[in-house]
């Protein structure tokens, strides 16, 4: 276990009071099977209680928390498990771990929606929580009379969302439905309706869980400028998303969590390397459960790929990997993909060993390179990775896929947070005509 | 190594020094503080969550506020053809159609209060799992709503007083005590029964029977007078007897000051208040999780 806290190391006292959010030792488990037997049944109880009354007439009375005692039942899982970090006041944390990794449980901690079993964590503020859109709209209602029963429900004064209704309705851009029942509302609308209260939260902490993962693109983009709003006013921002290119925007450092354990915390583009090259040797594990042909030792302009140089996003790069090769293979064909941070593939190139004038491939090592011509990226985390698909002597079919290597472009190329590209352009503006008065 | 210039400002943002008021998430143990400070600052979603109640069942029924008028009422018809013409059941020499209504008003406030509390955890599930607000707000704002429909009922009550003939005294004042009274006793066990619920769902199938149970063990049909003295004091530890004896006295004039059955009422309903508040407290830690 990896763990990089730099808020840590000055006296720790001295600290406190720039902490938003101190998480020490927090854990929460549930017990096992509790998804089929959400509640147990009287008859249960009436039974245990005939057995032993004290017991469980005790039982009874206690809340769902069974500390003490009972704390070593076997049968409990644990979602959590002695999670410890910090987060500084103005931060913004992007939480990142493939599902089941407790991220959910941890934001469910803190916004107070349920306990922890272990542990505690301090909060420094004013929390505002945003599991959800729309929690407690009622279809039955109006636009308006949702907003301010979203708004109450969230945590708003009457006076605060009298002040920003008109803004609400403009940004969910709903201005000649608002007393119409939402149940007649399109979803788009009654997303952006839902989103637009939530947006104009002000907390001084706000724990945001997937809410970007809703509408169309357009609306997202929408959503994202107003999160980007958020963490840049100075206020606290934990974040838990599936979307990378969001978490990179909005969030400076990261909380990467495994198997209900914080297994990184630190700059975010860290945080999303370790990441991507947890899910890929997930998935590079499940391709490579045969043993044999395989790929390694993947590089970047000749480095090794474990941290990847920057690169610069309008110099050409190559990419390099070896293949171990355990039988012989027709047909091979070789395909070399990336994705930008939000999972869009910009480069799909597949080609094959005729164009790479290979006769045939016998077993051996080999060195696969590709060389890229300046791409004009803009600054951003974007993946690669190798594909090779053949067939074995006896006809089947196999696919062997390369690790994901991460290239980490900077420079100073803008794309306006719109664009992926921004080759050099050659503008040019000719007046053909003088205006005839 | 690389050299995105995120990586190493430390950006130490300016304290703020009035916002350091600390919150600590830790497991509770055993029973826990009420809160009722916290409850207080959220006085405007309790506010909105009974708005949303009443707004919302006027728009999904069809008759709406009728509803209100038209269960006391038929209850009141049967009740008078049975009991009143039928098995003549003295009614303290009142009219026996406005003795039962003037019980059934507060008695219907309290049984749906009662039943909707009971089951108002479990229907507002999708809030408890994902925002957190003080629990306590949910079957408050049930219970608060159903005053809307009592309102109702009891404009009726008055037209039917109008109808007999019957002049309302100087101790129509105390009226809004029993209704306090009333709404206590559903509030208390409404707590007791919706914690309760979410961890035994065999709850929501008692709920009926105990109100059934209670509508009997209520003198709503019949007279308290039926019962002889130290029983009919001691029927006071049933709180809903004090609403009712209450009520009547209030408003019919029967003719015993019915105080120290008021007494045992309101402590007894205290109590169940108080225990029931305890009790969901205790619970609370659990609903997001079992819900």
């Amino acid at each position: 276990m990896r763990r990089q806290t730099f808020a840590r190391e000055p006296e720790e006292t001295a600290l406190r009071n720039d902490l938003a959010i101190q998480v020490e030792g927090l854990g929460k488990s549930y017990r096992i099977g509790a998804k089929q037997e959400a509640y147990g049944t009287l008859r249960d109880s009436l039974a245990e209680m005939a057995a032993a009354p004290w017991r469980a007439l005790r039982s009874t009375l206690r809340g769902g928390n069974r500390r003490g005692g009972a704390a070593s039942r076997t049968n409990d899982i644990w979602a959590l498990k002695d999670v410890t970090f910090e987060v500084k006041r103005g931060e913004a944390v992007g939480i990142i771990g493939r599902n089941g990794a407790g991220k959910s449980t941890l934001l469910k901690i803190l916004s107070r929606i349920t306990e922890p079993t272990t542990g505690y964590a301090d909060i420094n503020g004013r929390v505002g929580s945003l599991l959800e859109v729309g929690t407690g709209f009622h279809p039955e209602l109006t636009g308006r009379e949702n907003i301010f029963l979203n708004g109450a429900i969230l945590g708003m004064k009457r006076g605060e969302i009298i002040k920003k209704f008109d803004e609400m309705v403009a940004f969910a851009e709903v201005e000649k439905f608002i007393d119409t029942p939402v149940k007649h509302y399109s979803s788009g609308m009654y997303l952006r309706l839902a989103f637009s209260v939530a947006a104009h939260l002000e907390p001084e902490i706000l724990l945001v869980d997937e809410v970007l993962a809703v509408g169309d693109m357009a609306f997202q983009k929408k959503c994202l400028g107003k999160m980007e709003d958020v963490a840049t006013e100075g206020r606290t921002v934990l974040f838990v998303s599936h979307n990378l290119g969001a978490i990179k925007e909005l969030c400076r450092t990261s909380v990467l969590l495994r198997d209900g354990l914080v297994s990184f915390q630190g700059p975010v583009v860290e945080g999303i390397v370790l990441y991507s090259r947890e899910t890929m040797q997930a998935e590079a594990d499940d391709a490579h459960a045969r043993r044999g042909t395989r790929w390694t030792d993947l590089k970047v302009n000749n480095a090794g790929a474990a941290f990847a140089p920057a690169l610069n996003g309008v110099e050409p790069f190559t990419i390099g990997a070896r293949l171990e090769v355990h039988e012989p293979l027709l047909d091979a064909r070789f395909k070399c993909r990336m994705d930008d941070a939000s999972g869009h593939t910009l480069i799909y190139h597949v080609t094959n060993q005729k164009e790479l004038d290979a006769p045939e491939i016998t077993p051996g090592v080999y060195r696969v390179g590709v060389g890229f011509p300046p791409l004009w990226l803009v600054p951003g985390v974007y993946t690669l990775y190798f594909q090779l698909t053949a067939r074995t002597s006896d006809g089947e079919e196999k696919r062997y896929m390369s690790e994901r290597v991460m290239l980490n472009v900077t420079g100073k190329l803008d794309g306006q947070g719109r664009a992926v590209l921004s080759p050099p352009l050659d503008w040019s503006l000719v007046r053909e005509k003088a205006a005839s008065a | 190594m690389a050299t995105i210039s995120k990586f190493n400002i430390p950006e130490p943002t300016p304290d703020t020094p009035e916002a350091t008021r600390t919150l600590r998430i830790a497991p509770s143990e055993g029973w826990v503080a009420l809160r009722l400070a916290e409850l207080w600052d959220y006085r405007e979603l309790l506010f909105f969550l009974v708005w949303r109640d009443i707004k919302v069942r006027y728009k999904q029924t069809a008759l709406g506020a009728a509803w209100a008028v038209i269960q006391p009422f038929f209850t009141m018809i049967v009740f008078s053809l049975f009991f009143g013409r039928l098995a003549k059941v003295p009614s303290d020499n009142i009219p026996y159609p406005i003795f039962s209504y003037a019980a059934l008003v507060p008695w219907m406030f309290f049984a749906n209060g009662l039943s909707e509390a009971s089951n108002s955890l479990v229907s507002s599930s999708n809030l408890i799992k994902k925002i957190y607000f003080p629990r306590l707000a949910i079957p408050i704002a049930t219970v608060l709503a159903g005053v809307v429909d009592f309102v109702i009922a009891f404009v009726v009550l008055l037209v039917m007083m109008l109808y007999y003939g019957i002049v309302p005294t100087v101790n129509t004042l105390w009226l809004p005590l029993f209704l306090l009274l009333a709404l206590t006793t559903a509030l208390g066990t409404g707590l007791w029964l919706s914690a309760m619920n979410v961890k035994f769902r065999d709850v929501r199938y008692v709920v009926p029977f105990i109100v059934q149970f209670w509508l009997f063990a209520t003198p709503i049909a019949y007279p308290s007078s039926l019962l002889p003295e130290p029983w009919r004091t001691l029927y006071g530890l049933n709180p809903m007897v004090g609403v009712v004896e209450g009520f009547r006295w209030a408003l019919l004039g029967t003719a015993t000051a019915p105080g120290l059955i008021i007494a045992l009422s309101a402590s007894m309903s205290v109590v169940i208040l108080i225990s029931g508040a305890f009790y969901f407290r205790r619970m609370e830690k659990m609903f997001a999780d079992r819900v």
